[in-house]
Formats: structure tokens, C-alpha cells, sequence
């Protein structure tokens, strides 16, 4: 039962961080290697805001530092990536280093040791199915679902979200209907780092805001995307259950080092079998960007 | 309005010196000769003039390794189209094969050193062969990950001396031999690979990086020559390894410390990728930089990284390509 419970929230925990992620690779197709670093900063910053600065209440700390973190993001597309678009090399080089130069710099500013920490919206912790659980679990797990159900109205339902789509199916065709292809891929840029800053928002409570999470959080992010198929949002769940259930399952029979482990195995075996992900769209290994 | 273009000469020097009558008089030969012995000579007397700074030998061993993984970071992006983001695989691989093979083997460190060069190769392409069909963004995650799980391997299972990592490799015999080991195997790789991608082989792996659906349908079998490529490519990395380990008589699992990764790519940016001889001018402009940037710990890597972001937007051609065109073509204005 323990194995059931925490490997959801688990799972619903790796998905929140994979989603800013994919939404950015399937729209912009640019491979946010900048997501770890933008998590951090989101982190850090309602931190700052918390605690350094006038002393804001936490809600408002919060809103604050993902409109930052989504700024980042836009910055990040319109001043850079914008003249490098296309030359994949390029892309990756530039968000990796983008992504090291802020976490490193972080750690420079003074983000180090244990003492950054955000506090739980709900402290405490209740009984389900018998399963002792903290209430901030319990909001990540409602979170979570209510971000899906919210995308995928807003993909669905909503201009801006219809155009993203159109960019992210035909780039072309979606021009020729005078969609601004960079003005979407800023706008997707903006919504991934939010996306990444929420599931920070949500997640840091758990623990400290450190430095090495951003850099596991890139991890997981694209072990997640790689297995899922890059791309597509619905192997993206999946495969975060997948991983989800596989690291819970781990932790409890062998050790938690083994987690990293699990997931790049996974990754290795992914490529092996089905190079594409689970619901990869290019059909040809060759294909594959 | 009187509209003007720059107009781009070849030097009557470089077209003279295309053929044999290069050979003709001595400028000529000076001309195509005294780049490569500005280098060789300049790098091979660096050690003698920092006789009196012990210190900053220590620096130009560490730079030719950096020299060393910068190549093959250049040969596999810029020429096989496979961008590895995990350079300090092979460096652990080489460092921590070495260490095995001198203190649990007790093998000799002049025959640890290529043992370990070789294996370390071998090993780091059989490990990579499951990912060598895939291209671009996803060979960049995969060979990302590998180093840090190999990190996680190790702390986990506590082998390999866990977290202390193994102690009492044979140190270098005196300082000569330690500089001059390093420097003339970086030389040797550089001309060996300016060499080797400009035969018919290096035709066919330019080939798979842009087209490998062409080189398929030639007969050749695209998977072969990537794991070829990778296996010359780790050849360096963990020649490089080996070497540090037994710099440092210690091999730990910082050998696959993410600087081993990012300044080798930042030197290729700056130097000019695809040149190769760009990966080794700008490992020699980064790594003394970094070090004297030392005092302000992770604040080189900030540095570093926005210098990568800095020539990778504004002048992506990179040092080398800059030089190259100055040194062989003339500029002038001409109007339209």
C-alpha cells in the first residue's frame, strides 16, 4: 500500500518536472538544458523574497518568483536561442551553458549548505489506506493533476494554446495561417520555465533548496522526456509513472543511490528496444533528430 | 548613395604555395611551415621558461590534458556529428582503469598508462554502443548522464575505494618526463587527427554527420564508423585520465567532475570548432585563465559559461576560422 501511494506522488513529482521541459522541446524544439537552473532560481528567489527582502507573505512570494522565472525563460529565447534557432549543436551548447552559468553562480551568490528552505504550505501529516503522509505530498498530488487538466484546456481551448499546438504539429503550415513562430516559441519558452518554477514552488517544500537538485532535476527531467518519446505529452506521463513506481520500488528493496541508477538504466533500455520513447512520433531511428 | 562590399582576396602567397612550387623559395615554405612550428616550438619550450614557477608547470600539464579532451570533443561534434556532453566519462574510465591496472595489478606505470589508454577506449565504446544510432539532442542527454551514474555506481557500491577513491599510484619519475609525456602526445594527436579526417575515411565520417542515410546507401555501415570515431575519441579522453591520475598518484571520482566536460567544449567554441587545431589554441587561452581565476571559485565556471554563450551568439566561426581567414586572404572594399 505504502509502494502504491508514495509511488504516485512520485510519479505525479517527476511528471510536474518533465512537463516544462517537453512543452518547451515539443513546441520550440529546443532542448531546454537551462530547466534544473531555472527550478533553482524559482526556489531561491521566493527564498529572497521570503526572507532577505521586505519579507513578503508566502503567496505572493510565490507568484512572484515564477513571473520571474517565466521572464527568465522569454529573455532567455528572445535574446539568445532566437539567433542560434535551428543549428542543434548550438542550441544544446548554449541552454547547457546558459543553465550551468546561473546554478553555478547561485552556489558563488551564497546558495550553500542546508539553510534554504521553504516552508510546507500545510504542516502536519494524515492517514491513508493505512499510509502515513504529509499533507504537502497530498497537495502536490491534487497540484499535479489539476496543472494536466489545466494545460490541456488551455491547449485545447484557448488561441494562444490552439497556435502552440499548430507550431508544435506543422511549423510551416501553422505560419502560412500567420501564426508568429518566435513569438510562440517565446511564448512556450515563458510557459516551461513557469511550468519548471511551479513544480519548484511545490516540490522544494520537501526538502532544501540546494545547488545539486538543479542538476538531478535536469536528469530526471530528460530520462523522463528520452523514455516518453521527446515531444509527447501523454508518454510523458507514463513514462514518469513508469520511472515513478521503478525508483519507489528501488528505494524500498535495494537503497536510494540506486534511484539515478534506475533511471538511466531505463533510459539505456529504452534506446535499445524502442529508440523513439513509448509514444515517440518519428517512426525511423534515422528520423530521429 | 554609393553602396560598398568587402571583398575577400586569397593572398598570391597562399595560391604560390597550394602545389610543389611551395617548396620554390623560403618564404614560401616559411609561409605554410611557420604556424605549426610557432606552436610546436612555443608549446615545447613553455616548460623551460616556467622553470622558476613550479607552479604553473603544473597548470601547462593540466592544460595539454584539457588540449587532448577538447580534441576529441571537436573530432566527434564537428566531424561525426555526435555532440558528447560527457568528456569526463572517459576520463574516469582512463583514470580509474590506470589506477586499477598499477596499484591492484601492480602493473608498471609506463605499460598502466597505454593499457589503460586502450582498454579504457574499448571499454568506454562498448558502453556506448547502445546510444550510437541516435543523434544530436539525445546522444547529448545520454552521454551527459553517463558520467554522473557512473559517480552513483561508484558511491553506491562502495567499490573502487567508494568515496576516497584509490590511493598510491606510481608517481612520474622527475619533471620532465611528466611535462614532455603529456606535450608530445598532445602534438602527436593533433597532427595525427588533422591527418586522419583529412583521408578517405574522414570523408566518410563527415559523411554520417551530414548525411547518413547517403553513407547507408553506399554500403557502409553507419554504426561501425560511429563506434570507430568514439573509440578514437575515448583514445584521448582516457589517455588524458591515465595521465591525471597518475599526476596526482589518486584516482577518484572527481576524474568525472563536470569540468572535465565543460571546458573542453567551451575551448572548441572559442578556438573554432571543426579545425581542430582551434580546440588546443583555446584550451591554452581557457585553462590559464581559469586558473588565475581560481580565487573566485565557482565563479569561473560563470565565467566560462558566458564567454561559450558570448562566442556561440556573436561569433560562432571561433578564434581559429578568424585567424585562418586573415592570415590567407586580404580584405578590401569594392563598390556595387
Amino acid at each position: 500500500m505504502e509502494i502504491l501511494v508514495y509511488g504516485i506522488i512520485n510519479s505525479i513529482i517527476l511528471s510536474l518536472i518533465a512537463l516544462g521541459f517537453t512543452l518547451v522541446y515539443s513546441i520550440a524544439r529546443v532542448p531546454n538544458f537551462a530547466h534544473g537552473a531555472l527550478y533553482i532560481t524559482t526556489g531561491y528567489t521566493a527564498w529572497l523574497c521570503m526572507n532577505k527582502l521586505v519579507g513578503f507573505p508566502y503567496p505572493l512570494a510565490i507568484v512572484l518568483s515564477i513571473g520571474i522565472t517565466a521572464a527568465i525563460g522569454a529573455l532567455i529565447y528572445r535574446f539568445i536561442l532566437i539567433r542560434i534557432r535551428g543549428m542543434e549543436i548550438s542550441e544544446i551548447i548554449a541552454t547547457y551553458a546558459i543553465g550551468l552559468a546561473i546554478l553555478e553562480g547561485l552556489r558563488w551568490g551564497g546558495l550553500r549548505g542546508m539553510t534554504f528552505t521553504l516552508p510546507p504550505f500545510v504542516p502536519g501529516s494524515m492517514d491513508i489506506l493505512g499510509v502515513n503522509i504529509d499533507y504537502q505530498r497530498l497537495i502536490i498530488g491534487g497540484a499535479g493533476i489539476l496543472i494536466f487538466l489545466l494545460l490541456y484546456l488551455f491547449t485545447h481551448f484557448n488561441r494562444v494554446g490552439l497556435a502552440l499546438r499548430g507550431i508544435a504539429q506543422d511549423e510551416r503550415a501553422a505560419m502560412m495561417l500567420g501564426i508568429d513562430s518566435d513569438m510562440t516559441a517565446i511564448a512556450s519558452l515563458a510557459i516551461g520555465s513557469g511550468l519548471a518554477g511551479f513544480a519548484a514552488i511545490l516540490l522544494l517544500p520537501l526538502g532544501n533548496i540546494i545547488v545539486e537538485a538543479g542538476y538531478n532535476v535536469l536528469i530526471f527531467a530528460v530520462a523522463v522526456c528520452v523514455i516518453g518519446g521527446l515531444g509527447s505529452w501523454g508518454g510523458t506521463i507514463l513514462a514518469s509513472f513508469i520511472i515513478g513506481f521503478a525508483q519507489i520500488l528501488t528505494e524500498r528493496f535495494l537503497s536510494s543511490h540506486y534511484t539515478m541508477v534506475v533511471a538511466l538504466l531505463a533510459i539505456v533500455i529504452t534506446l535499445l528496444v524502442k529508440p523513439s520513447g513509448i509514444f515517440g512520433k518519428q517512426k525511423e531511428l534515422e528520423e530521429r533528430v | 548613395m554609393e553602396q560598398t562590399r568587402k571583398e575577400r582576396i586569397d593572398r598570391g602567397l597562399k595560391v604560390r604555395t597550394g602545389g610543389i612550387y611551395a617548396i620554390s623559395s623560403g618564404r614560401e615554405i616559411m609561409y605554410l611551415v611557420g604556424p605549426r612550428l610557432l606552436l610546436i616550438v612555443g608549446i615545447l619550450l613553455v616548460p623551460l621558461f616556467l622553470e622558476f614557477a613550479p607552479y604553473w608547470k603544473r597548470v601547462v600539464n593540466i592544460m595539454c590534458v584539457y588540449a587532448l579532451l577538447a580534441l576529441s570533443f571537436d573530432f566527434l561534434a564537428n566531424y561525426v556529428g555526435l555532440v558528447c556532453l560527457g568528456g569526463a566519462f572517459f576520463v574516469g574510465v582512463g583514470g580509474y582503469l590506470s589506477a586499477i591496472f598499477n596499484v591492484y595489478l601492480s602493473i608498471p606505470m609506463y605499460l598502466s598508462i597505454p593499457l589503460a589508454t586502450v582498454t579504457g577506449a574499448a571499454l568506454c565504446t562498448v558502453l556506448l554502443l547502445p546510444c550510437l544510432p541516435l543523434r544530436g539532442v539525445y546522444f547529448a542527454i545520454v552521454t551527459l548522464m553517463y558520467p554522473l551514474l557512473f559517480t552513483r555506481v561508484i558511491e553506491a557500491l562502495d567499490v573502487l575505494g567508494g568515496t576516497n577513491g584509490i590511493t598510491g599510484l606510481d608517481g612520474f619519475p622527475n619533471q620532465y618526463v611528466e611535462q614532455y609525456a603529456i606535450i608530445v602526445v598532445m602534438l602527436l594527436s593533433l597532427f595525427a587527427m588533422r591527418r586522419f579526417v583529412s583521408q578517405d575515411i574522414g570523408l566518410v565520417i563527415r559523411g554520417v554527420k551530414d548525411n547518413d542515410q547517403a553513407v547507408r546507401a553506399s554500403g557502409i555501415n553507419v554504426t561501425s564508423i560511429k563506434a570507430l570515431s568514439v573509440f578514437i575519441a575515448a583514445l584521448m579522453g582516457c589517455f588524458g585520465g591515465a595521465y591525471i591520475a597518475h599526476l596526482y598518484m589518486w584516482a577518484g571520482i572527481s576524474l568525472f567532475a563536470l569540468d572535465f566536460s565543460i571546458i573542453p567544449i567551451a575551448s572548441v567554441v572559442i578556438g573554432g570548432g571543426g579545425t581542430l587545431v582551434g580546440a588546443v589554441i583555446g584550451s591554452f587561452i581557457l585553462v590559464p585563465l581559469s586558473e588565475s581565476l581560481r580565487f573566485f571559485g565557482t565563479l569561473r565556471i560563470v565565467i566560462y559559461c558566458a564567454a561559450l554563450t558570448g562566442f556561440i551568439v556573436f561569433k560562432s566561426e571561433g578564434l581559429m576560422v578568424y585567424l585562418q581567414r586573415k592570415y590567407h586572404q586580404f580584405e578590401r572594399w569594392v563598390k556595387v
